[in-house]
C-alpha cells in the first residue's frame, strides 16, 4: 500500500532516527519489564497517610445512620469522613453529575464507598473501616433492565430509564414486507471487566495555600480535575492533577475512584495520603461493559443483497449513569454494522438498575452491537445457503455510502480490501491430534483429549465504529514544543496532558517531534493539568488529538526558527529548511547551525489542534452528520472445540485493519493483538457473574482473562489508506480489533458445533451437546450455590 | 503490623514441630501460595507465620520400601515433582502440570495443597488413586493419616491443630495412570472438575480420585469396583476390555461425584464432564496397559 505523508516540504530533508513510522522502542519499555517503572500504586510521599474505603455490602439499602466514632479511636487512625465531610458538590460523575463521593440516604449498588479512612498503615486503615457501624435497612434491588426500560421502576432515577435512543433510516416495515428471507435473534452478552492489572491508586499531597496535588491512574487529568474541584469546593487553579503510571485502563479509568477520597483526606489531614484498591475491590471500583441484549432482524433479497435491518439493543447501565447515555448512542449508530442498507429501524435503551455500575470500555457500545449483527449475518447467510465471506463483501459498506444517521461515509472504507484479504489467507493446518503437545489442544494443560471429540470451525466477523468524539462536542488537545541549544544541539521538550495508558502515546510524540523538528533528542515533561487541556485518551482518538497538536506546535517553532535564520542570513524564510542541528537551502546545503541561530534563547509555542466539527444527531431519527471518521477491522477465527467437554483452544485469528498510517508499527501490532484477545476473553471466558445485585467472581482466580496458552497466532494485514483530514493519514487503531474478535470466534464456535450459541461468553456447557451424564439426577441443576 | 505477631523461623524440623505446639496461632507457611491469597483478600489475618523455608531436609525426596514408595518432602515445590518423579508418580506429576503458573508451581507444595485441603487441590485426586499417606507430626510424635482418612469437610482435614505435613508417602506406579482436568481456560485454571486414575499392575487394583466435585476429593468406588472385575485375570494383557467398559467407567464415575452449582460451573456439567474424563482416562490407560503386554 503506498502511504502518503500530509504535504512535507519543509519538513527536515533528511532520514529521521526513530520518526513516525518507524517503530521507535517506548520510552517506558525497559523500565516497565525491569520494574523500575512508577506505576499510581508506587507513588510514595514522605510522611504519608494511608487512605482505605469502606463499601456497602448491599446492593441496595438505605443507611439509617454511620457511627464512626469507634474507627476514629483506633490507634493510628487519623480521620474518618462520610458524605458529611464532603467540602463541595456531594456528587459527581464524568457527563452528568449522579454519584455520591460516599453514599448518603441510599446505596445503590455493592461496593458502593460509604466512609474513607486515613491511618499511618494500610492494615490499620483496613481494620477502621471494620470499626464503622453502618445501620442499613435492606431494600429489595431492581436488577432486571427489561423492567428498568419501561421507565416506571419506583426507586431508581428516571424510573430506570437512562436514554431511549431512535435511529430511523428509510422505511423497514415495508421492506420487510418485501424481504425474500427474514431472519431474526436475539443475542446476549455477560458483563466484561476491563481487568487492568494495575488497580486504581494514587497519592494526594495537601499544599500550603489550601490547594492539593493529586498524582494518579487516570484516563483524562482535566475532566478529573473538574469534578475533584467542585467536590472539594476549590477553584481548579487549586486542585493540580499529575499523570502517574498506568497499568492498564481500557475505559474503566474514565471514572474517578481514588481521586476526591484520597483528596479529602489529605486536606483534612494535612499530611500526604496513599491509596491502593486492592485485587477484590478493584472489581467493585471502576465500570465494567454494559451487560447487552439485542434482538436482531434481518431482510434481504433472494441474492443476499440487505433490504433491511431492525435492532433493539438493551444495554444495563446499572445503579449510576457514568457514560451509558453515550454508549448507547454509539453502540446504537454502528448496530446496522459496516453494511449499506437502506432501511433501518433501531432502537437503544440505556438502564438504571441496583447491578454495578457499566461505563466506557474499549468499543464504547460496538462491540454488544457488532457482536449482535455479525452473529445474525451468519444466520443470514445460512438462510440464504451463502458462504459467510461473500454475504458480507456483497453489503459492505462504501465511500459515499449513507450510514444509518444519514451521514455519508468519507474518508477510505476500504472493507473489500480487509475482507480479501480474509478470504485469501490460507487457513492454518490440521493438528494432528494423537501426537500433538496438550497445549495446542481444547483443555491446553489440563490432558483432556488426545483428539477425541474435537471439531473445527472457522468463522468471520466485521466491524466498524467511530474514531474520536461524536455528536457534536467541541474536541480540543494542546501541546507545547520548546526548542533551545544544549551542547551545540537542538532539543525538542514536548507537553501535553494526553494520558499515556499504555497504548504508546509517548513514544509517538518524540517521534513526531524528531520528524517535525528533525531534532535528535527530544524529552517528554510530565503530564499535569497546568498545560490546556488533552481530552481522554478514549474513542481512539488521542494519537489523532496529539499529534495533531504536536505537529502544529512544531510548525509554529519550525517557522520562528527560520525567521530568526532568514534574518541572520538575510534570506526569505521560504528558502531555508530546519534540519536538526542545521539549517539549509532548499538543495539541502547547510547554512547556519541552529545553535547560532537561536543563542541561549528557547523558542516555545503552544498548538490547540481540533478535528473537523460535528453535529449532534436529532432525538427523533437520529439523523445527523454525528462523526469524525470511521475505522474498520475483520477477523476470521479458526477453533477447535471438544463437544464433550465444551472446550475450546482458539487455533488462530486472522484480522485485517485500516489504519490509515502506523506510526508505530510495532505500536500498532501491539494494539490489534490486544484488541483481538480482549475480545477473545469475552468469547470465551471473560464474565463477571452478577446475581441479586452481587458479584460473584471478583478475582482473578474466578475472573478468567485468557493467557498465553489460549492466545493462537495472529497473522494480520494493516492497511495504511492514508484519511485526508487527519494529521500524516493516521486512523484510530485501539478500538476496532475489539469489535470483531468476539464474534468471529462466535461464528467459529457455531459452525463447528452447529449450535446457535445465543450468549457470549460461551460456557463449556454451552458446547456439549449430549444431555447430562447417565446418572445424573434432574434436581442437580436446582441445587443451591456456594 | 499491628495486631500481628512475629514470624517464627526454625532451621530443623524438631523446632518447627516444637514451635509448632507452642504457637497454636501461627500459620504454618512454605510456598505461601494459598495462604498469601487469603491474607491479600483479607479472608485470614494470621497471628503469627511458622515459616518452613528454612528448615533442614524437608525439600527433598527419596524412595523407600526397596524403591516401591516415593516419599515427597513437605518443601518439595510442584516444579521439582514434574522435573524429577514424572517417572515414579506420572499421574502426580501430571496433576503439578496443571497447577498455577511457573512461578506458583516453582512455590507451591503438595504438602501445603494437603494442608489447604480444598476440594479443588489438584494433588488430591491423584493421592486418592495412589492410597498415599501423610506423615504428620507433632511434639506427640510421628503418625501416618491414609489419604481415604485424610479430608474431613471442605478445606478441613484430619491434621490435629499441633501437627504439621512432613512428607506425603505415594507408591510407586506400577502401571499406567493418569490425571485430566477440565477448567475454562487452557493453563492456570482453578479446577472445575478433575480426575485421577491408577491402574495398579503388581496390586492388582484400580484408584481413583475425584476433584472439585463434592465438599472434599472423593473415590469412585464402584467404578474401581467395576474395573477391578472387568480386568480381573486380564492386567498384563487387557485385551477385549473395550469402550463399553470405559462408558461404564466413566458413568461410575460421574455417579460418585457429588457437586454443586457453583461459580465455576453447575453440578450437571461437572457430572457431564467427569463420566468423560472417566471414559477417556480409562482408554488411554488400557491402551498404555496394552502397549506395554505387548512389549
Amino acid at each position: 500500500m503506498t502511504i502518503t505523508d500530509a504535504p512535507a516540504a519543509t519538513r527536515p530533508s533528511s532520514t529521521v532516527h526513530d520518526g513516525v513510522g518507524s517503530s521507535a522502542a517506548r520510552p517506558d519499555g525497559v523500565p516497565k519489564v525491569d520494574g523500575s517503572f512508577i506505576y499510581s500504586s508506587d507513588e510514595y510521599h514522605d510522611g504519608s497517610l494511608w487512605g482505605a474505603t469502606l463499601r456497602s455490602p448491599h446492593p441496595r439499602a438505605r443507611i439509617l445512620g454511620i457511627d464512626t466514632s469507634q474507627a476514629a479511636g483506633l490507634d493510628g487512625v487519623r480521620c474518618v469522613l462520610t458524605h458529611r465531610d464532603v467540602p463541595g458538590s456531594k456528587i459527581f460523575g464524568m457527563v452528568v453529575y449522579d454519584q455520591p463521593v460516599l453514599a448518603f440516604d441510599e446505596v445503590r449498588f455493592q461496593g458502593e464507598p460509604v466512609a474513607v479512612v486515613a491511618a499511618i498503615h494500610p492494615e490499620i486503615a483496613r481494620r477502621a473501616c471494620e470499626l464503622i457501624v453502618v445501620d442499613y435497612e435492606e431494600l429489595v434491588p431492581n436488577t432486571d433492565p427489561e423492567v428498568s426500560l419501561t421507565g416506571k421502576v419506583e426507586g431508581l432515577p428516571s424510573g430506570g430509564l437512562v436514554r431511549h435512543v431512535r435511529i430511523r433510516h428509510g422505511d423497514a416495515g415495508a421492506a420487510r414486507a418485501l424481504a425474500d428471507v427474514v431472519v431474526g435473534g436475539r443475542f446476549e452478552m455477560g458483563t466484561q471487566d476491563p481487568a487492568f492489572l494495575g488497580p486504581e491508586s494514587g497519592l494526594a499531597v495537601p499544599l500550603g495555600d489550601g490547594g492539593v496535588e493529586l498524582y494518579v491512574s487516570t484516563q483524562d487529568l482535566h475532566r478529573d480535575q473538574r469534578q475533584v474541584a467542585d467536590c472539594l469546593d476549590l477553584p481548579l487553579d487549586k486542585v493540580r492533577l499529575v499523570l502517574s503510571g498506568v497499568g492498564g485502563a481500557f475505559g474503566g479509568k474514565e471514572d474517578l475512584s481514588v481521586h476526591i477520597h484520597a483528596c479529602m483526606l489529605a486536606l483534612r489531614t494535612g499530611r500526604p495520603v496513599r491509596m491502593v484498591y486492592s485485587r477484590e475491590e478493584s472489581f467493585f471500583g471502576h465500570v465494567h461493559r454494559h451487560p447487552a441484549i439485542a434482538d436482531v432482524e434481518l431482510g434481504a433479497t433472494r441474492d443476499g443483497r440487505l433490504t433491511f435491518t431492525k435492532v433493539r439493543l438493551v444495554l444495563d447501565g446499572g445503579a449510576y449513569v457514568s457514560t451509558s447515555q453515550v454508549v448507547i448512542a454509539n453502540g446504537c449508530y454502528f448496530a446496522a454494522g459496516a453494511y449499506n442498507v437502506a432501511n433501518v429501524e433501531i432502537d437503544g435503551f440505556a438502564t438504571y438498575t441496583n447491578n454495578p455500575p457499566c461505563g466506557a470500555m474499549r468499543g464504547f457500545g460496538a462491540v454488544q452491537s457488532c457482536y449482535a449483527i455479525e452473529s445474525a449475518m451468519d444466520r443470514l447467510a445460512a438462510a440464504l445457503d451463502m458462504h459467510p465471506l461473500e454475504l458480507r463483501a456483497r453489503n459492505a459498506v462504501g465511500e459515499g455510502d449513507i450510514l444509518p444517521t444519514g451521514q455519508a461515509v468519507d474518508g477510505p472504507a476500504p472493507v473489500q480490501e480487509i475482507l480479501a484479504y480474509l478470504r485469501d489467507l490460507p487457513l492454518p493446518a490440521d493438528v494432528d491430534r494423537p501426537a500433538a503437545d496438550m497445549r495446542v489442544l481444547p483443555g491446553g494443560v489440563g490432558n483432556v483429549t488426545r483428539g477425541e471429540g474435537i471439531r473445527r470451525g472457522v468463522g468471520y466477523a466485521l466491524g466498524m465504529k467511530a474514531i474520536g468524539f461524536s455528536g457534536g462536542k467541541d474536541d480540543t488537545c494542546t501541546a507545547r514544543v520548546t526548542v533551545w541549544i544544549r551542547d551545540g544541539e537542538p532539543v525538542a521538550e514536548v507537553y501535553c496532558a494526553g494520558p499515556e495508558i499504555g497504548q504508546g502515546v509517548v513514544t509517538l510524540e518524540a517521534q513526531v517531534a524528531r520528524t517535525e523538528l528533525g531534532v535528535r533528542t527530544v524529552e517528554l515533561r510530565d503530564k499535569d493539568t497546568d498545560i490546556a487541556e488533552s481530552g481522554a485518551s478514549s474513542a481512539s482518538r488521542q494519537t489523532w488529538m496529539t499529534v495533531g497538536a504536536i505537529v502544529g506546535a512544531c510548525q509554529l517553532v519550525r517557522e520562528e526558527i527560520l525567521a530568526r535564520a532568514a534574518a541572520v542570513l538575510g534570506r526569505s524564510g521560504g528558502e531555508l529548511t530546519l534540519d536538526g542541528p542545521e539549517i539549509r537551502d532548499l538543495d539541502g546545503r547547510p547554512l547556519v547551525p541552529v545553535a547560532e541561530v537561536l543563542g541561549p534563547e528557547a523558542v516555545s509555542y503552544d498548538f490547540t489542534y481540533r478535528h473537523r466539527p460535528t453535529e449532534p444527531v436529532d432525538p427523533e431519527r437520529g439523523q445527523g452528520n454525528a462523526h469524525v471518521a470511521f475505522a474498520y477491522a475483520a477477523h476470521r477465527a479458526v477453533v477447535d472445540v471438544d463437544v464433550e467437554l465444551g472446550l475450546v483452544r482458539v487455533v488462530e485469528m486472522a484480522t485485517a485493519q485500516d489504519v490509515g498510517k502506523a506510526m508505530n508499527p510495532a505500536a500498532v501490532e501491539g494494539q490489534i493483538e490486544g484488541g483481538t484477545v480482549q475480545g477473545l476473553g469475552l468469547a470465551v471466558m471473560e464474565e463477571l457473574q452478577i446475581t441479586g445485585g452481587r458479584v460473584r467472581n471478583p478475582s482473578f482466580t474466578d475472573y478468567l482473562i485468557p493467557t498465553m496458552l489460549d492466545v493462537p497466532p495472529m497473522p494480520m494485514k494493516i492497511f495504511e489508506f492514508p484519511h485526508p483530514d487527519s494529521p500524516y493519514g493516521l486512523n484510530g487503531v485501539g478500538e476496532p480489533p475489539n469489535l470483531s474478535s468476539t464474534p468471529a470466534i462466535l461464528n467459529a464456535l457455531r459452525d463447528a458445533t452447529g449450535l446457535e450459541l445465543p450468549r457470549a461468553p460461551v460456557r463449556p456447557s454451552d458446547l456439549i451437546e449430549a444431555a447430562p451424564a447417565p446418572g445424573a439426577p434432574a434436581e442437580d441443576t436446582a441445587q443451591s450455590e456456594t | 503490623m499491628q495486631g500481628s505477631g512475629s514470624v517464627l523461623r526454625p532451621a530443623s524440623w524438631g523446632d518447627a514441630v516444637l514451635l509448632r505446639s507452642q504457637h497454636p496461632e501461627a500459620s504454618p507457611i512454605c510456598g505461601g501460595t494459598d495462604l498469601m491469597v487469603d491474607v491479600n483478600f483479607g479472608r485470614a489475618r494470621p497471628g503469627a507465620l511458622l515459616d518452613l523455608t528454612a528448615v533442614a531436609g524437608i525439600d527433598s525426596w527419596e524412595l523407600m520400601d526397596g524403591g516401591r514408595t516415593v516419599r515427597i518432602g513437605a518443601g518439595v515445590c510442584f516444579a521439582r515433582v514434574i522435573d524429577e518423579l514424572a517417572g515414579q508418580c506420572p499421574a502426580l506429576a501430571q496433576a503439578a502440570r496443571t497447577v498455577g503458573s511457573p512461578q506458583i508451581r516453582n512455590r507451591g507444595t503438595v504438602a501445603g495443597n494437603l494442608a489447604t485441603a480444598s476440594p479443588a487441590g489438584d494433588s488430591h485426586p491423584v493421592l486418592l488413586a495412589c492410597w498415599g499417606r501423610v506423615e504428620a507430626e507433632s511434639v506427640r510424635g510421628l503418625r501416618l493419616i491414609d489419604i481415604d482418612d485424610f479430608f474431613v469437610g471442605p478445606k478441613r482435614s484430619a491434621l490435629e491443630p499441633d501437627e504439621l505435613i512432613r512428607a506425603v508417602r505415594v507408591p510407586a506406579a506400577t502401571g499406567p495412570q493418569q490425571f485430566a482436568k477440565v477448567g475454562p481456560r487452557n493453563a492456570m485454571v482453578i479446577a472445575t472438575t478433575s480426575f485421577a486414575l491408577n491402574l495398579d499392575v503388581a496390586g492388582r487394583r484400580a484408584g481413583t480420585g475425584i476433584g472439585s466435585a463434592g465438599p472434599t476429593p472423593l473415590r469412585a468406588r464402584g467404578a474401581e469396583q467395576m474395573l477391578e472385575e472387568a480386568l480381573a485375570d486380564r492386567w498384563d494383557g487387557p485385551r477385549g476390555v473395550g469402550e463399553s467398559v470405559a462408558q461404564e467407567f466413566g458413568a461410575l464415575v460421574a455417579e460418585a461425584a457429588s457437586p454443586i452449582d457453583d461459580v465455576r460451573g453447575s453440578a450437571a456439567y461437572r457430572r457431564h464432564a467427569l463420566a468423560v474424563l472417566g471414559r477417556r482416562c480409562l482408554s488411554w490407560a488400557l491402551a498404555d496397559l496394552e502397549a506395554a503386554g505387548a512389549a
